[in-house]
């Protein structure tokens, strides 16, 4: 695992031709639908209709019925089927409709999906990737907001994606569907349309503006395990994903702050490499997710860095977070991890 | 309302609430008696085409199909009509099972292992049913189908080795005894959790049914995980998608303590519960071997046919204890073995032959002799490689591997910490022997 990110010769996309992450996903899953008989797109809507958030849309009347086709509202189901369909060879790729739905379907992830290789002893393995819209910013009240990352990261067996660009997004949902392992892609649905950054009365940014939504077409991919660096800086480093990579980029920008943000993309295999270069470089770190705060990701990144940059450290490492309660409707940027939670906390950590 | 309220809840008037919590009819000591059962006679029941409508079936899902007599003659339209040789493989099947429990059971009280599961008593379910399905239509089971592995022929040291969890064992010492995984002989890694096979064989099914193959899948699954919502989600995507796949329910009528009532058998039958999701609904006398296999055979002519899914229901007895860890003399009366009314599987094969004149007394005998002799000697290979706790096992970074296909960097840290430890732990180890202690 190289931390050298800069040596990677990433697949070049053309200045004219922007898509948002909704675009990105359906690439990637119509590009490995094309490539791969074996794949399969299955989940709640997701077939006729394309899906609640259009991520399939055009699919099933391209790639036919029997690859891409709606299930019955059973997320133990959906991820039951697809071990019993990674048992028989093929590469499923259930879709979740809200990771806040995900429950039912723990028992064949944690279980069974996760561990039919090790039972096994590789006689059967359960290659599938598990997309799923996660995190809030829509309003979407304590049933469609949550981030339950954490659940999987503890889970043996199981790794953990999430993108925070239309091209990451395009490019890491190809690597987990050739992955021969069982993945988590949690999509954070607020960073769809936009990269969100956090100051919710700003007009919101179409992807268009942003370089990243310069997307290759066709097939490349982008290796799990690896940390993409956001902004190089001496000052801080920041530990971020998904939308909250945007958000801390924005804070940083707006304080004047060179800071080292790292976007993880990958929490399960972590870019340990890439974390400890910078932290032993910086001095200080934030880390910033979405989700509650006990027990969160945050908790072992922060352990972690503890554990294996103390004597680099000029600060307490910090961790900005969701707070431990159900994401309330009326009060989400009251309780979102917003510029004002980010901004104090990288004043703390600076001041020392 | 205000005064009496400590005395009366809420309504008035109304009448009282009551909650019912199953019971079953006989408790320790107590004389069992199945009289109340409706077994039906052998014979009756008209073997439907394979393509009946499900609400067409619903004699079926209540009755019994039973082929045996008490005359030991195979009656009516489920007779399969077997030729004696493999009637005889069949028996000789259920012969080494049973040989087999025998052993390992004791295995396990002699300290070779942690666990043993016997199937006394539904040797029929898994050795006659899985006789009627191809060698490569993939099985989902549940923790007692060895029958089905002999009926496969998996090898008998195998499954020795997995129970002892030695260095033999293919599966690394890393699950309870008697979870088998064969891929050669399509049968599913066992898992533990109860039911979660169910949706599986659904998925390996559809999966077949999407590449246009003609492999179908068969899964087993305890009355009582019925309970389970997987289960449920099995039937809605069987029914679904008409997935090429049969769902076996084995009512042995105990789950450990619980008896059948606790998943819902005081109100209708398993099979039953097909008719509700428009799958095909069989209930079959599971201690009959001929029934198990004509009732196996038509729903796998109706799966390979695309004709749809089946729910067998084997109504059976476990006439041991669920387990090595477990003591039935506890919670059930010990005579309902010996009152069960539909008898012992091995003993009504065996005397169906007889009375066709195809078999003998004298060849049963030299046949279990021969089924013990064999178990034993295996045994005794099989201990070559070690048994349970005897330091023969699988090297120790096996812990680490296959739990992701490349080993992450977190799990070598772990695996190198595992193996600092081992030196202390262990200073006699000698590593050359590639196990450790």
């Amino acid at each position: 695992m190289s931390t050298d990110v800069k040596t990677e010769t990433p697949a070049q996309g053309t200045e004219d031709r922007r898509i948002n992450m909704i675009e990105a996903i359906n690439e990637a899953l119509d590009t490995m639908l094309a490539r791969d008989p074996d794949v399969i797109v299955m989940g709640e809507d997701v077939g006729y209709f394309g899906g609640v958030f259009r991520c399939t849309a055009g699919l099933q009347e391209k790639h036919g019925k029997t690859r891409v086709f709606d299930t019955p509202i059973s997320e133990c189901g959906i991820i039951g089927v697809a071990v019993g369909m990674g048992a028989y060879g093929l590469r499923p790729v259930p879709e979740i409709q809200f990771a806040d739905y995900i429950y039912p379907g723990l028992d064949q992830l944690i279980s069974e999906a996760a561990r039919l290789r090790y039972r096994s002893a590789t006689e059967y393995i359960a290659p599938m990737t598990v997309r799923s819209p996660f995190g809030g910013g829509i309003f979407g009240g304590q049933t469609h907001s949550q981030s339950p990352e954490s659940i999987f990261t503890h889970v043996a067996g199981l790794k953990t994606v999430i993108p925070s660009t239309p091209y990451d997004a395009k490019g890491l949902l190809i690597s987990c569907i050739e992955d021969n392992d069982p993945v988590i892609f949690f999509e954070p649905k607020r960073i769809y349309n936009g990269p969100f950054t956090g100051f919710y009365d700003k007009p919101v940014e179409p992807w268009k503006k942003h370089k990243d939504s310069v997307v290759p077409e066709g097939y490349y991919k982008i290796p799990l395990g690896k940390a993409r660096h956001v902004t190089q800086g001496e000052q801080i480093t920041v530990l971020a994903y998904g939308t909250m990579v945007h958000v801390a980029e924005a804070v940083c920008a707006d304080k004047g702050i060179e800071a080292d943000i790292l976007d993880l993309r990958t929490l399960v295999p972590l870019d340990i490499e890439a974390i400890e270069a910078s932290v032993k470089k910086t001095g200080r770190c934030l880390i910033v997710h979405e989700a509650t705060r006990t027990s969160g990701f945050g908790s072992e990144l922060s352990a972690l860095v503890t554990e294996r940059c103390f004597y680099h450290l000029e600060a307490p490492v910090e961790r900005v977070t969701g707070f431990d309660t159900p994401y309330p409707h009326s009060l989400e940027w009251a309780y979102f991890p917003g510029p004002v939670r980010i901004g104090e906390a990288i004043d703390k950590i600076l001041k020392d | 309302m205000a005064d009496t309220a400590d005395s009366t809840p809420q309504g008035g008037n109304r009448p009282k609430l009551a909650l019912h919590v199953p019971e079953p009819k006989f408790r320790p000591g107590d004389q069992a008696d199945f009289s109340d059962i409706d077994i039906g006679e052998p014979g009756l029941l008209p073997r439907t085409d394979e393509g009946t409508k499900p609400e067409d079936m619903k004699d079926h899902a209540y009755g019994l199909v039973r082929v045996l007599g008490d005359d030991n003659k195979a009656h009516g339209p489920w007779d399969p009509k077997l030729d004696p040789e493999t009637l005889r493989t069949m028996l000789g099947h259920m012969a080494m099972v049973r040989a087999f429990d025998e052993r390992m059971f004791r295995g396990q009280r002699q300290g070779k292992t942690s666990f043993y599961m016997k199937c006394t008593g539904e040797e029929a379910t898994s050795v006659a049913a899985s006789m009627a399905l191809a060698s490569d239509d993939m099985i989902f089971p549940s923790y007692r189908q060895q029958g089905i592995l002999i009926a496969r022929g998996y090898p008998l040291i195998e499954m020795i080795n997995q129970i002892y969890s030695n260095k033999g064992d293919k599966l690394k010492g890393r699950q309870l005894p008697i979870m088998y995984s064969s891929r050669e002989h399509s049968f599913f890694s066992i898992s533990g959790n109860l039911a979660t096979q169910t949706p599986q064989a659904v998925g390996w099914a559809m999966a077949s049914a999407i590449k246009g193959d003609s492999r179908i899948a068969a899964t087993w699954v305890g009355e009582g995980s019925t309970a389970e919502g997987d289960f449920h989600s099995a039937c809605t995507f069987a029914a679904v998608y008409n997935a090429p796949v049969i769902l076996n329910v084995v009512n042995n009528q105990w789950a450990i303590s619980s008896f059948s009532g606790f998943a819902g058998a005081e109100r209708t039958t398993f099979a039953a519960r097909a008719l509700g999701y428009g799958l095909a609904g069989l209930r079959v006398d599971g201690n009959d071997a001929l029934a198990c296999f004509a009732a196996q055979q038509w729903a796998a002519n109706r799966a390979r046919a695309n004709l749809g899914p089946t729910l067998i229901e084997s109504f059976t007895y476990r006439a041991e204890g669920h387990s090595t860890s477990d003591d039935p003399s506890g919670y059930r009366s010990a005579q309902e073995r010996e009152e069960w009314p539909l008898g012992d599987p091995v003993m009504r094969l065996k005397n169906h032959l007889i009375a066709i004149g195809e078999w003998d007394e004298e060849r049963q005998e030299k046949m279990d002799l021969e089924a013990a002799e064999l178990v034993k000697k295996t045994t005794k290979e099989a201990e070559k490689n070690g048994i349970l706790g005897h330091g023969l096992h699988h090297p120790f970074h096996t812990m680490f591997e296959d739990v992701f296909e490349e080993l992450p960097w977190h799990l070598e840290e772990q695996a190198a910490q595992a193996t600092r430890e081992r030196k202390i732990k262990w200073p006699d180890h000698h590593p050359k022997d590639g196990a450790g202690k």
